[in-house]
């Protein structure tokens, strides 16, 4: 194995076609490395292929062409099943919409990737799950149903989800980008706190410049393309 | 509490009108194939029960007489115009060994003697053709319950007593405590007669038999048929009523005599309890289809309606096998929970018409069965129907793609 151990993934020259008479080239020859703890913003405007990537990085869409390595394992060799293991262990999503289920409280939201993993309900995934709730504010909010709470507390029940398995690569579409201004920022500092705390690699695909310079590094895309891929200090 | 069955009852719970809708429409599908087995059932084993209520599973006597050819004396030719013989009341040769290999064939219960011929019941200025039945009334009394037929006075066939249909009691005037006589062929023909004591009278539920069969004992019926220790007939009853027609083949082929059952003697009810059947079994078939494509349906529905959710699902580590199995699970509590609510519909309604709707002397004009057998069968058969008819909504659901979905928002 060539990595280096902080090497927590690794894309060379990724495409992703959609269509099949029109072909669309989404992305056009990605090469990312993302070493482990990192805290990285993925900008660009609309169209220029980040939900894609992020799709992609998430293992859950397979790309046209090139390869991608996720803790040195070659994703294109997994099956379906080793695909979902990788992906249920080893990152935590985070979406714009929230994507809670509506029908369980948030506890068993953020219960859900060790439910599906482990098949069954213990006592030690209800203390994880509660132990994340209180570090994103939420323990009095435990058993509230998803659909009773705010946006930025449904916010923070998927943060806490995404981060329940402890994996080492958390990825955040737009997290802040359906919440206020001040509930954004709190979301925002947490994954912040979060990723400083557990040095959980976190890749965070954002429209706000004012968020994204508050990141380690900026990946900046353009037409399926890295256009920069800038390293800036920690603010 | 297994991941699959908590997100499937959780669906469940969620999808509140959803659910019981499909539940109702599981149950009524039940309730339906309950109710009309039920009162299906109920009805043949009344008719049967009525049928065999009066009557052996298998009635064994002796051969029928051939005519004889006339001996040809020093070749000279005879010309003889051959006639088929009046049959007689004859005794079935050796009765008790008969008896007693019959009793051994498998499947029967008991065999009783009996004697049966024509007679003519007399009172007064009346008179009335009848089938005497010389019985020994414990015996007999194994086979057909003629006890618990009795609707005046009692089962007593001592010496010359005699128990006669209401029918043939309305007809000749007689109560209990009365005499008549029953005279068997004509005085010029030595035939005999002699006075009985009228000690019970019999509903059987037969009009018919009712005017017709006068039981006496069997010694006394042996003396007025001239059959002294003889038995014409041999009553056999199984211990399964549909097994009759092999056991009276098994007896014909065993003892030689002729041997009829039940089966053969009421061909036209037995027709009748088949084509019941094939019909209630097509009204069962399509019932079930109908439950299957509601749940199918409802199902198909719910995928589309938590796609969000499955791809939530599947991109937070959910296994598409683990999706197949809450869809799968889903329709199987459906059928289970649709299945009590059939079962519990189905068993009111069937007490609704045995209870509620009765003929004037208090017994039900719809008699029902109630099966625990078919209640199991049917909750098996809904969660059966419940699980397959999910298997297409549940493949769909766990083929879906989580990237399409979760960019679609």
């Amino acid at each position: 194995m060539t990595d280096t151990p902080a090497t927590l993934l690794r894309l060379s020259g990724v495409t992703k076609d959609y269509g099949s008479r029109v072909i669309t080239h989404v992305l056009r020859g990605i090469d990312l490395e993302v070493t482990a703890g990192e805290f990285l913003a993925l900008t660009g405007p609309s169209g220029s292929g980040k939900t894609t990537l992020l799709n992609i990085i998430g293992l859950l869409d397979r790309p046209t062409a090139g390869r991608l390595e996720f803790r040195g394992a070659d994703v294109a060799q997994l099956d379906e099943t080793e695909t979902t293991a990788a992906r249920g262990r080893g990152i935590g999503f985070v979406f714009q919409f929230h994507h809670l289920l509506p029908a369980f409280s948030a506890r068993e939201n953020v219960m859900l990737p060790l439910l599906a993993d482990r098949g069954r309900r213990d006592r030690e995934m209800q203390e994880r799950a509660d132990e994340l709730l209180d570090e994103v504010g939420l323990a009095d909010r435990a058993s509230f149903r998803a659909t009773d709470l705010s946006g930025g507390q449904q916010q923070r029940v998927a943060l806490a989800r995404s981060l329940v398995m402890r994996p080492p690569l958390v990825l955040a579409d737009e997290p802040t980008g359906n919440l206020d201004s001040e509930s954004g920022n709190q979301v925002f500092q947490m994954l912040r706190d979060f990723n400083e705390r557990h040095r959980t690699a976190f890749i965070i695909v954002t429209h706000d410049d004012r968020l994204a310079a508050r990141c380690d590094r900026v990946v900046h895309l353009v037409d399926g393309q890295v256009e920069s891929d800038t390293r800036q200090g920690a603010t | 509490m297994p991941f699959e069955l908590l997100i499937a009852l959780r669906y469940l719970r969620e999808g509140r009108a959803q659910t019981w809708l499909i539940l109702v429409g599981v149950g009524v599908g039940v309730a339906v194939i309950i109710f009309l087995s039920g009162l299906i059932g109920g009805l043949q084993k009344s008719l049967v029960a009525r049928t065999l209520g009066s009557q052996a599973h298998v009635v064994v006597r002796p051969r029928e007489e051939l005519p004889r050819l006339l001996p040809t004396h020093g070749g000279a030719i005879v010309e003889s115009l051959m006639e088929r013989p009046a049959q007689r009341v004859r005794s079935i040769v050796q009765w008790q060994h008969r008896l007693a290999d019959i009793e051994r064939i498998d499947g029967v219960t008991t065999a009783a003697p009996s004697i049966s011929g024509a007679a003519m019941a007399v009172r007064g200025d009346g008179a009335n053709a009848v089938t005497v039945r010389g019985i020994e009334p414990g015996s007999y009394g194994r086979i057909v319950n003629l006890d618990s037929l009795i609707v005046r006075g009692r089962l007593d066939l001592d010496g010359f007593k005699a128990v006669i249909g209401t029918e043939l009691a309305h007809e000749l005037g007689l109560d209990v405590g009365n005499r008549f006589r029953l005279r068997v062929g004509t005085e010029q023909e030595g035939g005999t007669s002699g006075v009985y004591t009228v000690s019970g009278i019999f509903d059987i539920g037969n009009k018919d038999l009712n005017a017709r069969w006068v039981f006496v004992s069997l010694r006394v019926a042996q003396s007025m048929f001239g059959l002294e220790g003889g038995a014409s007939t041999i009553e056999v009853k199984g211990e399964r009523i549909y097994d009759a027609e092999l056991i009276a083949q098994q007896i014909n082929g065993s003892t030689g005599l002729v041997a009829d059952s039940w089966m053969k003697s009421n061909a036209q009810l037995l027709t009748g309890l088949r084509s019941q059947n094939s019909s209630s079994v097509m009204i069962q078939v399509f019932v079930i289809l109908a439950v299957a494509l509601g749940i199918a349906s409802v199902l198909a529905v719910s995928v589309v309606q938590k796609s969000r959710e499955i791809g939530i699902l599947r991109a937070t580590g959910t296994r598409r096998a683990q999706i197949l199995r809450i869809f799968l699970i889903q329709g199987s509590i459906v059928g289970l929970l649709g299945s009590a609510v059939g079962i519990v519909l189905g068993v009111g309604l069937n007490v609704f018409f045995s209870r509620i709707i009765q003929n004037p002397d208090g017994s039900a004009t719809f008699p029902v069965m109630f099966d625990s057998v078919l209640y199991l069968r049917s909750a098996a058969l809904a969660i059966g129907v419940g699980l397959v008819a999910a298997i297409i909504p549940a493949r769909r659901a766990a083929r879906m793609d989580p990237a399409r979905i979760i960019r679609s928002g």
